[in-house]
């Protein structure tokens, strides 16, 4: 005990700086330099970046990159490209959000009640979700090409031109794509939500005459509304930073733009167009606007909750 | 919500379970359960059956007729076909150097940072907490711009796997999942340790880290689907075909090449089902991973 004692009076004043344990601080310090390198830095960068006309030059070539002030966020504004990726957000979030919430609460209560191959139903619906997405876009691209198998089922019914190269169609599709393949991620929310309803509240709907409809959407619905909220939050965010569908599945952002996402756009004026201030600046719009957007949906349904 | 307030004294079989209460619902609602979840398990498992039949067909079939193939129309040419333009070996190795330096590099930041944050008391421990939510918080695709023109342009770091791998290094998945971890051992353990001498070194070490091989098992796992599916950001840094992970070099093909062949669909999804079998595989063995840690980490976030 006596040696304990006296190293803890010796470590004293490295403890009175640094805590209890110094050495934790030591442990947390490798995360904490790549934090800062690669998480901190470039996300000061990115704001500096949108700032300056900051273009990409030849290798070694000495460039001046002058301070332009809000000259790349007012250029963001106006550009029909940046609408037209709004847009597209818009419809996305339009397409999956209900379809989402809709598929993943009914198959989650379905999985909810006593059935057999439940776990092979679990991991059938979640497949999908781990698998890469450059795959599951090279399947849709058979399914949706011109003479693919939906349109050889719809035979004249199938739109011309085809689903891909549509521009009323483009985006639906890519919003499809994406509700198919994170739905197994959002039934598991969901189900996991439905754990938490007290059984008591079924009991008790059932004692009042409630039908099967009726329980679930007077308990079950209500009962996992912060599941719901999450969905549109995700579904946000997933919408904004979309870049393998739109250049694989309709093939560099669809006709005239139609399916542009906005991290594809900035992808082509930054790194195509080496136009890397201007693309920066789109990019830290997306990021105040999709966090904007998160916030007042928590801040919405939580004081209905309240 | 008014059903709340009535009293449980009211409710006639006291505390049935729910489940034995949708027992009771009958045969007819089980059908029709059955009924909803196999036409979703349809709608899910269809296009991984499509993507094997298609990687199969000798000629490419879109038929309805073509989903139920003939055995004389499979081949494996489609394979031989994409490993012609696409080295499966090369990339396949590539994928899996990237995927485990990002494994190995987030295993040694967050069981670091996650027995810190779990087990120490030292001054900014709130504030690495409160950095590695922010990473959650912020899209990835803001610092796209930004972390391309450094390890691209600044640190020359293009076709490297150093500069594949870095930007995955933040991962506050793994950290969470250690913290949880340790957090949950006895703090008795620790003390013990500590009171006999140990470093906290030793302890992370001789007593921390054997007793967290499921919580490695999960980090591993559940890390290892994010670089392997990963297509934008080594999409970005890779130019060389000799150095692309077989994600980036399927969609190059996919874009460039594939139309110029007499079967494309057949060589691209062949190269899908390459893509997608590890990760599938992974996934079906080790199932109940994914499913916890995916719902914690996505409540959190």
């Amino acid at each position: 005990m006596s040696a304990i004692a006296t190293s803890g009076t010796t470590r004293r004043p490295l403890q009175r700086v640094f805590g209890r344990h110094p050495i934790g601080a030591l442990f947390a310090l490798p995360y904490a330099i790549f934090w800062v390198a690669l998480f901190a830095w470039p996300l000061g960068l990115a704001v500096y970046m949108s700032f300056y006309d900051y273009f990409f030059a030849a290798p070694g070539a000495e460039v001046e990159r002058p301070f332009v002030g809000l000259a790349n966020y007012v250029q963001a504004f106006g550009d029909p490209s940046v609408r037209r990726a709004a847009l597209n957000v818009a419809i996305f979030i339009l397409i999956n959000v209900p379809l989402t919430v809709a598929l993943a609460m009914v198959l989650a209560t379905a999985l909810n009640s006593a059935i057999p191959f439940r776990t092979f139903f679990r991991a059938a619906y979640y497949v999908p979700y781990v698998t890469a997405s450059v795959a599951m876009v090279s399947v849709w691209l058979w399914l949706f090409s011109s003479g693919g198998l939906v349109n050889q089922i719809l035979g004249a019914a199938a739109p011309d031109p085809s689903w891909l190269v549509n521009s009323f169609w483009a985006m639906p599709i890519i919003a499809l794509f994406a509700t198919w393949k994170q739905l197994g991620f959002y039934v598991l929310l969901y189900l996991a939500a439905l754990q938490n309803i007290p059984d008591t509240l079924y009991e008790a709907a059932m004692v009042d005459g409630a039908g099967v409809v009726r329980r679930f959407f007077a308990v079950t619905v209500p009962g996992v509304r912060q599941a719901t909220t999450l969905v549109v939050i995700l579904a946000t965010i997933v919408g904004a930073n979309f870049f393998t569908e739109p250049y694989l599945l309709t093939g560099g952002g669809g006709p005239n733009g139609a399916s542009v996402s906005p991290v594809l756009l900035m992808y082509q004026e930054g790194i195509e167009q080496g136009d890397a201030g201007y693309a920066a600046a789109i990019g830290v719009v997306l990021a105040v606007v999709v966090m904007a957007i998160s916030l007042t949906y928590r801040f919405v349904f939580e004081r209905e909750d309240a | 919500m008014t059903t709340t307030a009535r009293p449980p004294l009211q409710t006639a079989p006291p505390t049935a379970p729910r489940r034995r209460a949708t027992r009771e619902g009958g045969t007819l609602r089980r059908v029709v359960g059955l009924l909803v979840l196999g036409a979703g398990a349809l709608v899910f498992l269809f296009p991984f059956y499509y993507m094997i039949v298609g990687a199969l067909q000798r000629e490419p079939d879109p038929t309805p007729a073509g989903a139920f193939p003939d055995p004389g129309n499979l081949t494996l040419d489609n394979l031989a076909a994409i490993n012609a333009r696409v080295d499966l070996l090369r990339t396949l190795l590539n994928s899996a150097i990237f995927t485990g330096g990002v494994i190995v590099l987030t295993l040694v930041l967050g069981l670091l940072a996650g027995y810190a944050l779990a087990r120490l008391e030292f001054r900014g421990r709130g504030l690495v907490f409160g950095a590695m939510l922010l990473t959650l918080v912020l899209p990835f695709q803001l610092l796209m711009i930004p972390l391309y023109v450094m390890i691209v342009r600044t640190y020359g770091l293009a076709d490297s796997y150093l500069g594949m791998i870095l930007p995955f290094a933040v991962n506050a998945t793994a950290v969470f999942i250690f913290r949880q971890f340790f957090r949950s051992l006895p703090a008795d353990l620790f003390e013990a340790a500590r009171v006999d001498g140990a470093s906290e070194l030793q302890i992370l070490l001789r007593i921390a880290i054997p007793m967290s091989r499921p919580a490695i098992l999960t980090a591993v796992i559940v890390t290892f689907i994010g670089p392997w599916n990963e297509f934008l950001w080594p999409f970005l840094v890779t130019k060389q075909a000799s150095m692309q992970p077989l994600a980036v070099a399927l969609a190059n093909f996919i874009t460039t090449v594939a139309a110029s062949m007499a079967n494309p669909f057949g060589a691209i999804l062949a190269g899908a089902t390459v893509l997608a079998i590890p990760a599938v595989v992974v996934f079906l063995v080790f199932q109940r991973h994914f499913l916890q840690t995916d719902i914690s980490a996505g409540i959190k976030g």
